[in-house]
Order: C-alpha cells, then sequence, then structure tokens
C-alpha cells in the first residue's frame, strides 16, 4: 500500500510502509547509506505527517520484512495479543503519541498493552517523538527483574561493571572489576566481553568472576559475554554461569549473521534457567543489540536501521531477559554519524525497548571516528537517567582497552548518584553499605578491607 | 569523612605510562592497598574528586582522544611519503577512492572501496597489459599517523624480501579515503597477482599509529574478506616493523606457492606440504 501527503500543492509519495517508516526517521548516516532515508528535511517531515495520520491497524495489515521469509515478523504475528491491543486500537499513530503522554496513561495502563503493540508501531512513534516525549513516557514505565538482586526500580540505577582485559587475563580483570566495585559500579551484573570464544577461556572467566562474587557475598549476577553455543558448552561442564548473553538483531537473516536462530536461544534459555543459580523464577539472559546490526549484515531488507533494532526486542522479549542494552555507540559514524544521532538512537533504543516491556539499559559509548566526545556522553547519560534507564555500563577511566572504544567511567555512576541521586539496586545498596563502601546518605567513604584482603588472599583461578 | 580519595599527583599521560620507574608519582590510597595498576593497563586507580577525575588524569584523557581524531581525520602527506619512497628507488602513483573527503569517507563505507574512473586508467596505462606480482598500496585508512610513521619502513623492509623471492613489485600506489577493499580493483587495473594493502587502523585511545596489512591473492572486486590474511597492529610498541615483514613475506610465499589466501590458506599450504610438492 502507498502513501502521500501535500504540502503546498506538492505531493509527496512513499511506495509503501517500509518507505514511508525509512523516510519519516530523523536523519542518520546509516539510512543514507542504505539509500532509503529521505532526500531533505521537507520530504522527512510529509512522511512525519503521513505515518501520524496512519492507524496503528495498518501495521497489522502489512509486514516490513513478509513472515514466509523471516521467522523474526513470523514471531511478531504470533505474539501480537489482540485483547492487550484493544485499548488502543482506534488510534493513529500521531493519537498514540498523545495518549502515551497523556498522565492518564499511567504505567498500568503502559504496562498493559505491552503485547498489543509491535515493533513496527512502536518504532513508528517514536520517529515523531522529540527526545522530551520519549524520557516523558519512559519514565513512567518501569520493568523490573531480578536474579540475585531486583533491578529496573523507579528513581534506581544499575551499573553493569565491565571488567574487559585485550588478552582475558584473569588478574587484569580481576583489577578492573575491583576499580568499579570501590566506585560502587556492578549491580546490574558484572561482565565480561572475552577476548576468545573459546570454552575454557569462558569457564575460567565465569569461575573467576563467580570466586569474586561469592567470597565477598555480593548481591549482584556475573556473565561471560560469549556466544549462546559457548555458554551452552559450559555448562554441560558444569561451569558456574548466572547469565546467558547472546547479541542479537531484527531479521532472521541477520541473527543467522551472528549465528543463532530462536530455537538454538530456546535452546540456551533452557539450559539457563536449569542450573536455578539465581532467586525462584529469576531472569537468566542478558542480550545487547544496537542500531545497523542488520545492515552491516545486508540483513535490513530496506527497513530502515532504528525499525530493524526495535525488532530486535521483539526475539529479546521472547525470553524473559534479566539485561538487555543496546550498545548505541560503538557500530561507528556510517550508522550513527556524530553526537547527536548517537543521542537520539540512545533515547529512541530505550524508549522503544521499554514499551515492548524490556529491561533496557543503553551502553552509553562512542567510537574515536565518530564526532563524538565525551560531553555527548554526559548529555545522553544525563538525560537516560532523566528517562529511569535501568542500566548503563562502566570501564575503568571510560576506556575500554579490549574493545578499542569509549563508554562510561565507573566516576559517571558516582555522577548518577550522588549529583542525580540514583541509588543502586537495593540489595547491592545494602552491601555497599554493609561491607564500608558507602556512609549512611549513600555516599561513597573509602576501600573496605575486605577487597585488599580478597585479592590477597585470592589465588585468581587461571593466572 | 571527607569524599575526595587523593589521587596520585600527576597522573602521567597514558602514552608516557608503560612501566617507566623513577618518574613514578605517589600512589593513591586505594593502591597503596590493591595496587591495582601493576594487573591491568586499563585505566584503574585514577582517583576522583566527588565524581570528578583528578584534573591531570582528564586532560590526559582528552589528549589521547585528541590524539586519535587528528589521526582519523587530518589527511596522510602525500609529498613527503612520496619523496622518502623517491629516496629508497620506488615509484609512486596516486590514486583515488569513489569518496570525496573525509566527511563522506567515514560515512560511505561502500565508496572508500571504489577508484574513481581517472585513477582506473591511470594505474592501466602504468601497467601497459604487462601486468606484475605484487601491488603494493598505502591506503589513508581511519588513521594518517599510521601511514605516515609507518608505512615507508615497513616497504623498506618489505621490498628487499619480495625481491629474495623473485617477484617483481609495481610502482607503489598511495590511495587516499581508500578503504581495505580498494586493493581488489587497485591490484586489476595493475594486472598484479597478488595486493598487500597497507592501511591506518582504526585509532584506540592508548594507541592510534596502528598499520595493518592486508593481502589478497588473485585481487578482483567483490572479493571476499575471508580471501583475505591480515597483520595488525604494526606499530612502535605494538608488532615491530621487522617482524610484519618477515610474517608477510612468509604469507606472499605461501599465496605464491598454492594459488590461495585468506581463511582456505592454512589447509593449502598443509595440503601441499603432505603431498610433497
Amino acid at each position: 500500500m502507498s502513501f502521500t501527503t501535500t504540502i503546498e500543492q506538492t505531493v509527496f509519495r512513499f511506495k509503501d510502509l517500509k518507505d514511508l517508516l525509512a523516510k519519516a526517521t530523523p536523519e542518520r548516516s546509516g539510512d543514507q547509506l542504505a539509500g532509503i532515508a529521505a532526500e531533505g528535511p521537507v520530504e522527512r517531515l510529509a512522511a512525519q505527517m503521513a505515518l501520524a495520520d496512519l492507524p496503528l491497524k495498518a501495521f497489522l495489515a502489512e509486514e516490513v520484512i513478509p513472515s514466509e521469509d523471516d521467522e523474526v515478523s513470523r514471531l511478531i504475528a504470533e505474539r501480537h495479543d489482540s485483547a492487550a491491543f484493544s485499548a488502543i486500537s482506534s488510534l493513529t499513530v500521531g493519537e498514540l503519541r498523545e495518549w502515551l503522554l497523556k498522565p492518564e496513561t499511567t504505567h498500568d495502563r503502559l504496562e498493559a498493552v505491552t503485547w498489543g503493540l509491535t515493533p513496527e508501531m512502536v518504532a513508528a512513534v517514536s520517529k515523531i517523538m522529540r527526545l522530551q516525549d520519549m524520557i516523558a513516557v519512559s519514565a513512567k514505565r518501569q520493568v523490573v527483574t531480578r536474579f540475585r538482586n531486583t533491578i529496573g526500580l523507579a528513581g534506581r540505577l544499575s551499573t553493569r561493571n565491565q571488567p574487559n582485559h585485550p588478552t582475558d587475563d584473569s588478574r587484569g580483570i580481576i583489577a578492573s572489576a575491583i576499580d568499579g566495585l570501590l566506585m560502587g559500579s556492578g549491580d546490574a551484573v558484572i561482565g565480561v566481553n572475552p577476548a576468545t570464544d573459546s570454552v575454557e577461556d569462558y569457564v575460567r572467566i565465569v569461575s573467576l568472576l563467580d570466586e569474586l562474587r561469592e567470597k565477598l557475598a555480593i548481591p549482584t549476577q556475573t556473565c561471560c559475554l560469549g556466544h549462546v553455543t559457548t555458554a551452552i558448552h559450559a555448562i554441560e561442564q558444569g561451569a558456574p554461569v548466572d547469565l546467558v548473553f547472546q547479541s542479537v538483531a531484527g531479521s532472521e537473516k541477520a541473527n543467522r549473521g551472528f549465528g543463532i536462530d530462536l530455537a538454538l536461544l530456546k535452546e540456551a534459555h533452557e539450559a539457563g534457567r536449569s542450573l536455578k543459580r539465581g532467586m525462584p523464577g529469576a531472569n537468566v539472559m542478558y542480550f545487547e543489540t544496537g542500531q545497523g546490526a542488520a545492515l552491516s549484515a545486508d540483513a535490513h531488507f530496506g527497513v530502515d536501521q532504528q525499525t530493524m533494532e526495535a525488532r530486535a526486542y521483539a526475539v529479546a522479549r521472547e525470553f524473559d531477559p534479566l539485561l538487555v542494552n543496546t550498545v548505541v555507540g560503538f557500530i561507528g559514524p556510517e550508522y550513527l554519524f556524530n553526537g547527536k544521532q548517537i543521542i537520539r538512537a540512545g533515547i529512541e533504543d530505550h524508549f522503544c525497548g521499554k514499551l515492548l516491556g524490556l529491561p533496557m539499559g543503553v551502553d552509553v559509548c562512542y567510537t574515536n571516528h565518530a564526532d563524538a566526545d565525551q560531553e555527548d556522553m554526559d548529555t545522553l547519560l544525563t538525560l537516560l537517567c532523566a528517562a529511569n534507564v535501568n542500566f548503563v555500563i562502566t570501564v575503568p577511566g571510560a576506556d575500554d582497552i579490549m574493545l578499542n572504544y569509549q563508554s562510561l567511567s565507573h566516576h559517571d555512576a558516582v555522577y548518577c548518584r550522588e549529583t542525580l541521586k540514583r541509588p543502586p539496586a537495593p540489595e547491592f545498596e545494602a552491601w555497599l553499605s554493609q561491607i564500608g563502601l558507602i556512609d549512611c546518605d549513600g555516599a561513597l567513604i573509602g576501600e573496605p578491607a575486605a577487597l585488599s584482603s580478597y585479592l590477597r588472599s585470592s589465588n585468581l583461578i587461571g593466572a | 569523612m571527607g569524599k575526595i580519595i587523593e589521587p596520585s599527583e600527576a597522573e602521567p599521560s597514558r602514552v608516557e605510562r608503560p612501566e617507566e620507574e623513577g618518574a613514578q608519582p605517589q600512589p593513591s590510597a586505594a593502591e597503596r592497598v590493591l595496587d591495582l595498576r601493576q594487573m591491568t593497563d586499563a585505566r584503574v586507580s585514577l582517583g576522583r574528586h566527588g565524581a570528578g577525575l583528578p584534573t591531570g588524569a582528564q586532560l590526559s584523557f582528552l589528549l589521547d582522544h585528541a590524539r586519535a581524531r587528528e589521526a582519523v581525520w587530518t589527511s596522510v602527506d602525500r609529498a613527503a611519503l612520496e619523496e622518502r619512497l623517491a629516496v629508497a628507488g620506488l615509484d609512486v602513483v596516486h590514486v583515488d577512492s569513489m569518496a570525496d573527503d573525509r566527511s563522506v569517507y567515514v560515512r560511505r563505507p561502500d565508496l572508500g572501496r571504489l577508484l574513481d574512473p581517472t585513477s582506473t586508467e591511470r594505474l592501466k596505462e602504468l601497467a601497459g597489459g604487462k601486468g606484475c606480482d605484487i601491488a603494493i598500496v598505502v591506503a589513508d585508512g581511519l588513521s594518517s599517523s599510521a601511514v605516515d610513521l609507518n608505512a615507508v619502513p615497513l616497504i623498506e623492509a618489505l621490498a628487499p624480501k619480495l625481491g629474495e623471492l623473485g617477484l617483481t613489485v609495481a610502482s607503489i600506489v598511495l590511495a587516499s579515503q581508500a578503504r581495505v577493499a580498494l586493493g581488489d580493483p587497485v591490484g586489476e587495473a595493475l594486472g598484479a597477482k597478488l595486493t598487500i594493502v597497507l592501511v591506518g587502523e582504526r585509532p584506540g585511545l592508548s594507541a592510534a599509529d596502528s598499520l595493518g596489512a592486508y593481502i589478497t591473492y588473485g585481487p578482483k572486486p567483490g572479493n571476499p574478506d575471508s580471501g583475505r590474511n591480515c597483520v595488525s597492529n604494526i606499530r612502535d610498541g605494538g608488532l615491530p616493523i621487522s617482524e610484519a615483514a618477515s610474517i608477510i613475506a612468509a604469507l606472499v610465499k605461501d599465496m605464491v606457492k598454492t594459488g590461495v589466501s585468506g581463511v582456505a590458506l592454512k589447509a593449502a599450504v598443509a595440503k601441499l606440504g603432505t603431498s610433497g610438492v
């Protein structure tokens, strides 16, 4: 079905739903690279106007990628809950924006429509929303998940402590992890991106992190972000796997590029749950996503990168994850050119993920060839805290020496606690106080002896 | 009870940091207990004032980022490269990709892989239908510093080794706004059996001058990346030039012997070995 808008006698025509979505997307380099972006701001506005008038029901009538060719499209269609949709089924995209913003649309009402919304509907409405609109709506939506602690409560901010090391050196990983713990980072997860993907290293890394957590009795969870197949093998060998990680994307072909499909994710989910390491009913999956992933695998089928990203959330929400984060600025300037594009994408991804019911976090980050810097990250972090983001990622001094990009520093977590008044998960906060890292006001006060004696007593598995 | 953890007085710049004793600053309270800096090159134990980094650490980070950005956004000094290569007795030919400038280049990787038509003609004319064994392409990639510092010394180390293998090398191709795959149309236009693309790698904060070498047998547009062999992190403090030259020459030797490059090379060499050829 084609769409038209007329602005002062000029008729703008959009040939189908995916063309309309792409042309309505705020400017970003990835859609320009794909050759699907609007030619300029006026055509973009014409597309946004046509999109605003589109009934939500149109998204159930036209798929952006046909179900016959794509299991993610099939999943989206199968999981659509028409009872949940009924509250908003008569609305257009423009009216959905207004409904979301109304004070009467409370958390509970947002939660009630979660499975009535499709990724494409959520992506569409975000395209006609300003940052402030998206922040206002996201801030109303809590998504709470649990493993050994409770993540996503209103007014709190969790952090992933990311102690990466270029050669996965055990001592290097532990040094970075402790650096983060000293600044109160690590309640979402202490999670390492491994440099290699061998089962042996995976087992060593999770064992190392588990020993740290166990000996210091930290109410948190640990993770090695290897491939799901590596995790499954490690679980078979009896390794202490808290969270099973995988990168996911918004089409079957893109997921194949990651070496996964829905059946494999289901297997991994079951393997993770079988260990019963968290509290009863704990969420055991951890997913990462990012705009541009499908395009870079030539698996976007002419769909804009932000809609493809929202479709990745349909994959993620199928497996009740503890954590999901977009690695927003990692992919490079050919997808998100500068700080402005990275900031908008981070706010969009968080908004879309939350509306679809995901415990959404953001890796606030950039690479050296993007036109962005630490001040852009300050802006995005502050906006995300206003939006009630579940968690962000922190590394020593904002410099990830394994992945060669800049994420947040552990220091930035301190800024969120002290200036933005965002304490960590309650169980973790109690531990920080118990071990002597924070005072009764939640302020960091020093390095407790427990951490240094751990370091001296541990034989550091594999070191 | 203050919230200030006193860090070292002057956090030295990261680039000057590697284990130079003598100029060590006073360790912070955290280090006296935990000594994390001995365990990793990550920016641990920086100290803090509230949520802020100590001023020295803050400025040192910004300096590293400035260097990395400069490596991305400044142009290779073509004239200086040409002059240095001339001193080494090597001819030079300039080519451009279809990306007009840096701003287009970083947004459009596809254009950085295409050779502009004038350059194609220039190369064909130069080859004169004769062909050669090896085309060496110096591509700016994402780091002009890597090319400025490391490309000429690497070529000087590599050229005699290729000569020992009895292989002919065409003029050195200096390519602007170029991605790795630009070596394919360049190699094809020159009628080369094999291309060696020396490219500035995406700069990190700790090193902005890493050069990568990508070697492809049978260069032609559309070659998959799995058909290349890569030697990366060539720089002072990374893989030394002389070592890199030996590794590249050994790969070239295997490729010429087997007619294969990329992921299939190892198996092809093993097969040759067992068949006793």
